[in-house]
């Protein structure tokens, strides 16, 4: 029974094992940071390989904690991500004083959306989803000189919290008009009763919120443009993934009874999401303002794809995600770069880009063209197949307002690409020295864009675990 | 044969020039791969020919059938017959002069070559695809390289035309992306072969055709989307012009044949739209081009006057009609290409493009005039280039039709003919004859590297015009074969 227990856990064993070594390192002798962050993102490759072997299946803790070979592929590709931000932001942690504790903060969270992930029952799920809150609004103070980064941490902890409690207020309808938390038995309790449909409608807003779907987006750009780089990452990529893949598998297990009520409901928060998102990514110069807006109009081609049928729905956003992963990730490296090394965060400054920085700027278009989904990199098929998901219900208006967004979307990006290589600039960045293990990173991330998409197997993998789910 | 080599031909060029040290490499590699790909796509002709002289009747030749994604029933499904072909031997035509009218092209050109073999990698794959998930991946995949060619090498306000261009190419990908779900959900296919043996029901046909001949017709400039054309050409690099006139809008055309193969009903349902659509991108283009003062506008335009009459050969849905579709898409490859080709040549040397500064440029560059004035006369439809033969196989088509609406339409379109006679002439008037002046008077004429790319195209040119059999031979076929799609539809109703 113990040993069971081991091994459905093993990934959460795993990272909770890296969070008290963390510990000890930080009470241990003084090191430099080059050595822990070595050492760490060692560590973190560990974390990422141990996840991949054997696959388990069960339930442990009473229904409490599920797993299957589908969620420990979700919470793989969370680790990559996890070890792509940190690779990547090693030259902003090595002149931090606080390396070891930003990955205490950071680990702690992803230990939290473990949990919310496998979560098999609304209390697991609402605890998995403050441990992996809270350590992220002290994340986001952690350019410690700057006052925008508070700024940044006080507005996602209140946002947060006022989420929580939508969540909690929609989680205690549900327990009060059916007396049980657990997926399972919950399922047999949904009907049109109008508790209940509220019930509902507070829990999406909840997730809304978290995935910052409009018109629960307004948190969004301002905390991405105040935390520093790898916590907006994380905060786009890895949280918001986590999220999804809670919601749908919600979703798609809970609230099966009710499927019309909440197609519609998707389908609206997709709409306005796609548009206000893309609206307003036109207008921003920052660029992590701008990488946020993108983000949401993101989730709202994500939010059609899982409004489709289920099994094509969590195949095509897992694959998404990963897809997502690689692609935000890489924009976000070289935001990080530049960042640490020259203080500029504007997408004007990149005028002229690649002059100076060839490398640098063929990275970042390969991940703006990926993020619009240009083939043949790997976006094209993540976003396409979201949308031919969502096109099993065959409401094709929606389909072509998502195709059309899809051109907004793309002259956002491309005016990206225009400033890095068709634009003057009078003082254009200066030719920078990536870090190597930066570096590598990006190259792992361009091989993901490049492979994942063509490489017609990955999403026949995600698709067949999907089965049966 | 396998047609995956035309594919990978130019992936592997694309690599090499990418591992290039120097300009000379670079140079060197993009010669001999776009030679390769001119080798290949001949070799496949002969292939080709053989097959279909040895009897073997099957539409599609040399097909391969991979699945991709299993998933979702998307298959990598190629296979060519004789309209594809045609594209083939158009596109590696036009790359071999694209590539050597760069030859001199020093600003990145790394990224230069890469984008433009890129570009042609697109072509073929779209050309060879038979399944539509495939064919819709190849046809954007041709864009990008298109927005960087034009924004990063371009003249004149080229991050606009680029960024226009782009959006506009993108949005009709986004029409056509509807159409193939509507598709895809109702047959449960992404095969065109399939889907042609099944046939798609009429109320899907009528719902998703527009999407699918809208999207695609932008590509091939169709009134009264053809607003990126103009820009877009006369903004680009030479090459890049070449590319987009002489194969990018082929994409848009030949899309909008198949599809008027696979939803035959729809696309007799709505041919008078077309019709209409096409006549008036032909007086339209036609009449634009008489106002135009700079030598890439004035091919600009008149490429989409000429593209109107492969949209009118399609939409008049007869044998000969479309035979002469076929015909002039080539044609008007090759022409262009050479036009553009020829003013690139004109402007590098002077260092103007306007027509009102230009003179007697017969004087000092015989070559290049005279390749100028062939694909002047190649445009105003002279007997003896393809023109002529195009022009005049789409109208026998369009005749046939005994509408009188489609008659009307018939004439207005032969009429324009009038008008393309008048701009040429004026154009190549101005531009060759008369005094020269002075800063002009000294410059040199072609070199070696701008006398094959033209002698190729020209070559191309009156095979077509003094030989119109071969090419029929080749794709007439082809169009036997739709045309037993196309009139199923109609004994059908």
């Amino acid at each position: 029974m113990l040993s069971n227990i081991f091994i459905l856990l093993r990934q959460e064993l795993i990272l909770s094992l890296l969070i008290f070594l963390l510990l000890f390192i930080k009470i241990g002798k003084e090191r430099s940071n080059e050595t822990v962050l070595n050492l760490i993102n060692i560590l973190l490759f560990v974390n990422l390989a141990a996840g991949l072997f054997g696959m388990s299946e069960g339930v442990a803790f009473n229904g409490m904690f599920t797993t299957n070979a589908f969620i420990v592929l979700e919470k793989n590709i969370l680790n990559l991500a996890i070890l792509l931000i940190s690779m990547q932001s090693y030259a902003w942690l090595k002149h931090h004083k606080q390396v070891a504790e930003f990955y205490l903060l950071i680990f702690t969270s992803l230990l939290g959306m473990f949990f919310m992930i496998s979560s098999g029952n609304l209390l697991m799920f609402y605890l998995g989803l403050e441990m992996s809150t809270i350590p992220l609004a002290a994340a986001a103070n952690f350019d410690l000189a700057k006052r925008k980064s508070s700024e940044a941490a006080m507005k996602l902890i209140l946002s947060s919290a006022f989420s929580s409690g939508i969540l909690l207020m929609g989680i205690s309808f549900l327990y009060g008009t059916s007396g049980t938390l657990s997926f399972d038995v919950l399922t047999a309790h949904i009907g049109n009763d109008p508790m209940q449909l509220f019930a509902f409608i507070l829990l999406v807003s909840g997730f809304a919120f978290k995935i910052s779907a409009v018109p629960f987006h307004l948190w969004t750009a301002d905390v991405y443009e105040g935390s520093p780089v790898a916590v907006t990452a994380f905060l786009s990529v890895v949280s918001k993934a986590a999220v999804l893949f809670t919601f749908t598998s919600i979703l798609y297990k809970v609230f099966t009874p009710i499927a019309t009520v909440w197609y519609g409901v998707l389908v609206l928060l997709s709409v306005a999401t796609i548009l206000i998102g893309n609206l307003f990514a036109i207008r921003q110069d920052n660029f992590k303002r701008f990488l946020a807006f993108s983000s949401i109009a993101q989730v709202g081609f994500i939010l059609i794809g899982i409004s489709g049928s289920s099994q094509s729905g969590s195949a095509s956003l897992v694959y998404f995600v990963l897809i997502y992963v690689f692609s935000n990730l890489a924009a976000f490296g070289v935001v990080t770069v530049v960042s640490a090394l020259t203080g500029k965060e504007n997408i004007s400054d990149f005028k002229g880009f690649y002059k100076t920085n060839p490398f640098l700027s063929w990275v970042l278009t390969i991940a703006l063209f990926s993020l619009a989904g240009v083939p043949p990199t790997a976006g094209f098929f993540g976003k396409l197949f979201l949308m031919m998901a969502g096109a099993a219900k065959e409401n094709y208006g929606l389909i072509t307002f998502a195709a059309l967004n899809m051109v907004i979307s793309f002259f956002y990006y491309l005016k990206v690409v225009k400033a890095i290589f068709m634009e003057e600039n009078e003082q254009p960045i200066q030719k920078l020295s990536v870090p190597g293990i930066t570096k590598l990173a990006m190259y792992i991330c361009i091989a993901g864009i490049i492979i994942t998409g063509l490489a017609s197997m990955v999403y026949d993998y995600i698709y067949s675990l999907s089965i049966g789910l | 044969m396998n047609l995956s080599l035309l594919i990978l031909l130019p992936l592997l060029t694309a690599l090499l020039i990418l591992l290039s040290k120097n300009l000379a490499q670079i140079r060197v590699i993009g010669l001999a791969g776009s030679l390769a790909q001119l080798g290949a796509a001949g070799w496949l002709l002969k292939l080709f020919m053989d097959q279909r002289a040895a009897g073997n009747t099957a539409t599609y030749l040399f097909e391969t059938n991979t699945v991709w994604f299993k998933a979702l029933n998307i298959n990598y499904h190629i296979g060519i017959d004789g309209i594809a072909l045609a594209m083939i031997l158009l596109s590696a035509l036009v790359v071999v002069a694209g590539i050597l009218v760069s030859w001199t092209m020093e600003k990145l050109s790394k990224e230069y070559f890469f984008l433009l073999v890129l570009l042609s990698m697109g072509a073929y794959g779209f050309f060879i695809s038979l399944d539509l998930f495939t064919l819709f991946f190849f046809l954007e995949v041709a864009v990008i390289p298109k927005f960087l060619l034009i924004g990063i090498w371009g003249s004149g306000k080229k991050e606009n035309s680029a960024m226009k261009l782009a959006l506009m190419l993108m949005a009709g990908s986004a029409l056509v992306f509807v159409g193939l779900m509507g598709i895809y959900y109702n047959t449960h296919s992404f095969d065109m072969v399939q889907i042609g043996q099944m046939g798609i029901s009429l109320g899907v046909q009528k719902f998703f055709f527009p999407f699918l001949f809208l999207g695609f017709g932008i590509f091939a400039a169709l009134f009264p989307f053809h607003t990126w054309v103009p820009d877009g050409h006369a903004s680009a690099p030479t090459a890049a012009s070449m590319f987009l006139a002489g194969i990018s809008m082929k994409l848009g055309g030949y899309g909008c044949l198949r599809m008027a193969a696979l939803m035959p009903d729809a696309a007799h349902s709505y041919s008078w739209i077309i019709i209409l659509l096409a006549t008036i991108a032909i007086i339209y283009g036609a009449f634009a081009t008489m106002m135009q003062t700079d030598l890439k506008y004035i091919n600009a335009y008149s490429s989409i006057s000429h593209c109107g009459f492969v949209i009118l050969g399609i939409g008049m849905l007869n044998k000969t009609s479309i035979n002469g579709a076929v015909i002039q898409m080539v044609s008007h490859g090759l022409m262009t290409a050479l036009f553009f080709a020829a003013i690139g040549m004109i402007y590098s040397r002077t260092h103007t493009r306007m027509v009102a500064q230009l003179g007697g440029l017969l004087k000092v560059m015989p070559f290049i005039s005279t390749v100028f004035v062939i694909a002047g006369l190649c445009s105003l439809g002279l007997p003896g280039f393809s023109g002529f033969v195009a022009e005049m196989t789409v109208f026998m088509g369009a005749w046939q039709n005994p509408d009188g609406v489609y008659r009307i339409a018939t004439v207005i379109s032969a009429a324009s003919i009038v008008v393309t006679a008048v701009y040429i002439l004026r154009a190549t008037g101005k531009t060759i004859m008369g005094p020269i002046s002075d800063e002009h008077a000294l410059l040199g004429d072609a070199t070696w590297n701008e006398k094959f790319a033209a002698g190729l195209l020209i070559v191309g040119i009156l095979i077509i015009g003094l030989a119109p059999f071969l090419i029929n031979q080749l794709i007439m076929p082809a169009t036997d074969f739709l045309m037993i799609n196309i009139d199923k539809a109609i004994t059908l109703k």
